[in-house]
């Protein structure tokens, strides 16, 4: 198709009756799922380790390096005028995409990853002291578990995890806790990606406030699938990566409190987060630069912007009403599947079904799957402590997206019936 | 197109289901553990020598079908034979799973290891084939360290 047909064609695009999406539409925007997989229409069911990108992402970095590529912030000249602007208007959709008070409380990072350990190692730094405690949950990646080990074994201080039941759902009253005095930061997940479970991350945040005490939420998981507001939700920080949410991969979204970012040292030293030098004193920019040193990704920047606007068009509530429903089935035809078991059964959930089958290694789930053009993840999920938690060394996880379909839970359930007479 | 059934073949699904020398060797004077941190396989090998030669070796853990059984027809294979011979069964059978080398030909040193043939059309699972392999040879370097496959 060529771009003017294309245009012609989201242009003529009637809205979809009574909200909700018109999935047919969604999946014809995302070149790669045209494809076939070992000679299978794939069926990608992977996207809570990464999202598809559609055309529009696609075309906006394209157009960015064709036709605006320059540095930004420091040029005179129009493609460096062009590439600031643009890399500047991403910034403010991200901040109307979680309803950040003000775009420089954005900062761009490379992904939840780095937001994580930027506010460990500035934040975090100048306020854990020995002896203090900084208080997670049981259900976090290792993005969100190591950035404290590492901070808790430089200043002699003690991470504390607050339990979850089987159903994979935070103990709410334990998290309370062990809130205290020593207590310097709760460092929680919006969503668990290897559960789905979603947190009743208000209320934690309301206790934690009780107590003085700051959170940081890592919404990697929750951004794609929900409607994110930081005011009120009153979180300290909130960070995400943008290729779990239609966008490109390495770039991400650290919000933080302007409050807190003023008063914060810098992460990184370098250009662009300096207001001036000398060999004796610098003295640092304002923010957002203070916390973006050096030129950062603007094609995957402006890449995120044209992700997030994308998302806007379909509306996150649709798209969180799609993937509930597809949750939904997929919950009842899984498990009614002899032999199979999911972990993380919490009453509030996010499109991810984690699953085993009794006597078959997820591995071996994974590849005989592939071999039918289904995507799914394998694995600890980068969350071993919650394995052992579950008793098992891993999982298999189908997650969901926008553009999934019934049609792709009954290939899984097919798929899953060739595991078993695999393994008969 | 790869097929499925030439990666499970029947006699790896039997193995993985009942596998073989499936024991701890408290006596063992060699002894290493393996990890394959991607899936979290994780395997402890036992070997016991006599001068040269390998007198009982045995395994330990959980890991995915592959891993499982090809330890488990490891343990059969070398058993008996000398730290050369094990070697070299080793290095034919790497061959083999990477694709390096058919199995046809090598027949007379992999014996029914050749059944792994097939993991050479699924370079992911390459890792879990060589699992216990790698560990071996790790327990008998007296390597103290786990041994990770990444
Ligand atoms: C809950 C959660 N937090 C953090 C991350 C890390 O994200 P990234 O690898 O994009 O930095 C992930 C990604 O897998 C995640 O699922």
């Amino acid at each position: 198709m060529t771009t003017a047909a294309r245009k012609l064609d989201a242009e003529q695009r009637p809205a979809p009756i009574g909200g909700g999406l018109d999935v047919a539409r969604v999946r014809a925007d995302f070149p790669i799922l045209q494809q076939r997989v070992h000679g299978k229409p794939l069926v990608y069911l992977d996207n809570a380790a990464t999202s598809q990108k559609p055309r529009a992402v696609i075309d906006a970095i394209v157009r960015y390096y064709e036709g605006s590529n320059a540095n930004i912030h420091r040029g005179v000249h129009y493609l460096s005028e062009i590439a600031t602007k643009d890399y500047e208007a991403a910034r403010r959709t991200a901040q109307e995409f979680i309803n950040a008070p003000h775009a420089h409380e954005i900062i761009f990072v490379r992904g939840a990853t780095e937001g994580i350990n930027l506010v460990a190692q500035t934040f975090g730094r100048a306020r854990v002291q020995p002896g203090d405690e900084v208080l997670i949950t049981a259900m976090e990646h290792h993005s969100n578990i190591v950035p404290w080990q590492i901070l808790c074994d430089e200043k002699g201080a003690k991470l504390r995890v607050a339990p979850i039941n089987d159903q994979g759902e935070l103990l709410l009253d334990e998290f309370a806790k062990l809130l205290g005095r020593r207590t310097k930061l709760a460092a929680v997940t919006h969503v668990s990606n290897a559960l789905g479970t979603i947190n009743p991350l208000k209320r934690m945040i309301e206790l934690a406030h009780a107590h003085g005490v700051p959170v940081a939420v890592d919404g990697a998981q929750a951004v794609p699938h929900m409607k994110v507001d930081v005011q009120a939700l009153d979180c300290d920080f909130y960070t995400f990566s943008g290729h779990k949410v239609y966008g490109p991969t390495g770039i991400g979204v650290l919000y933080g409190k302007s409050a807190l970012l003023e008063a914060m040292p810098p992460y990184q030293g370098g250009g662009d987060m300096i207001s001036s030098v000398t060999f004796e004193k610098t003295s640092y920019n304002k923010l957002p630069y203070k916390f973006e040193a050096g030129t950062p990704d603007i094609a995957g920047v402006i890449g995120l912007g044209a992700a997030l606007t994308y998302v806007n068009g379909l509306g996150i509530g649709n798209i969180g009403a799609h993937e509930h429903d597809l949750l939904v089935y997929a919950t009842q035809v899984v498990s009614a599947i002899p032999g199979v078991r999911l972990i993380g059964t919490a009453k509030e959930k996010a499109g991810v079904l984690s699953f085993v089958i009794e006597g078959v290694h997820p591995h071996d789930i994974g590849t005989i799957l592939d071999q039918e053009g289904i995507a799914i993840r394998t694995g600890h999920h980068c969350s071993q402590p919650l394995m052992d938690r579950f008793g098992i060394p891993a999982t298999a996880r189908a997650s969901f997206a926008a553009y999934n379909t019934r049609e792709e839970v009954d290939a899984l359930v097919r798929g899953i019936g060739k595991v078993r007479e695999v393994f008969a | 197109m790869s097929d499925l059934r030439d990666l499970y073949q029947d006699v790896i699904l039997e193995h993985s289901k009942t596998p073989r020398n499936y024991r701890e060797l408290p006596a063992a004077d060699h002894k290493a553990e393996g990890f394959n941190p991607l899936c979290g396989d994780r395997f402890t090998v036992y070997v016991t020598l006599d001068g040269d030669t390998i007198r009982d070796v045995s395994f330990q853990g959980s890991g995915c079908a592959i891993s499982k059984s090809s330890a488990s027809m490891m343990t059969q294979s070398v058993k008996g034979k000398t730290l050369a011979e094990a070697e070299k069964i080793f290095e034919r059978f790497h061959e083999m799973v990477t694709g390096h080398a058919p199995a046809a030909g090598n027949e007379s040193e992999l014996g029914k290891l050749t059944v792994f043939s097939g993991v050479s059309e699924f370079p992911v699972r390459v890792k879990c084939a060589t699992l216990a392999w790698h560990t071996l040879h790790a327990a008998l370097e007296g390597k103290q360290d786990a041994v990770s496959t990444e």
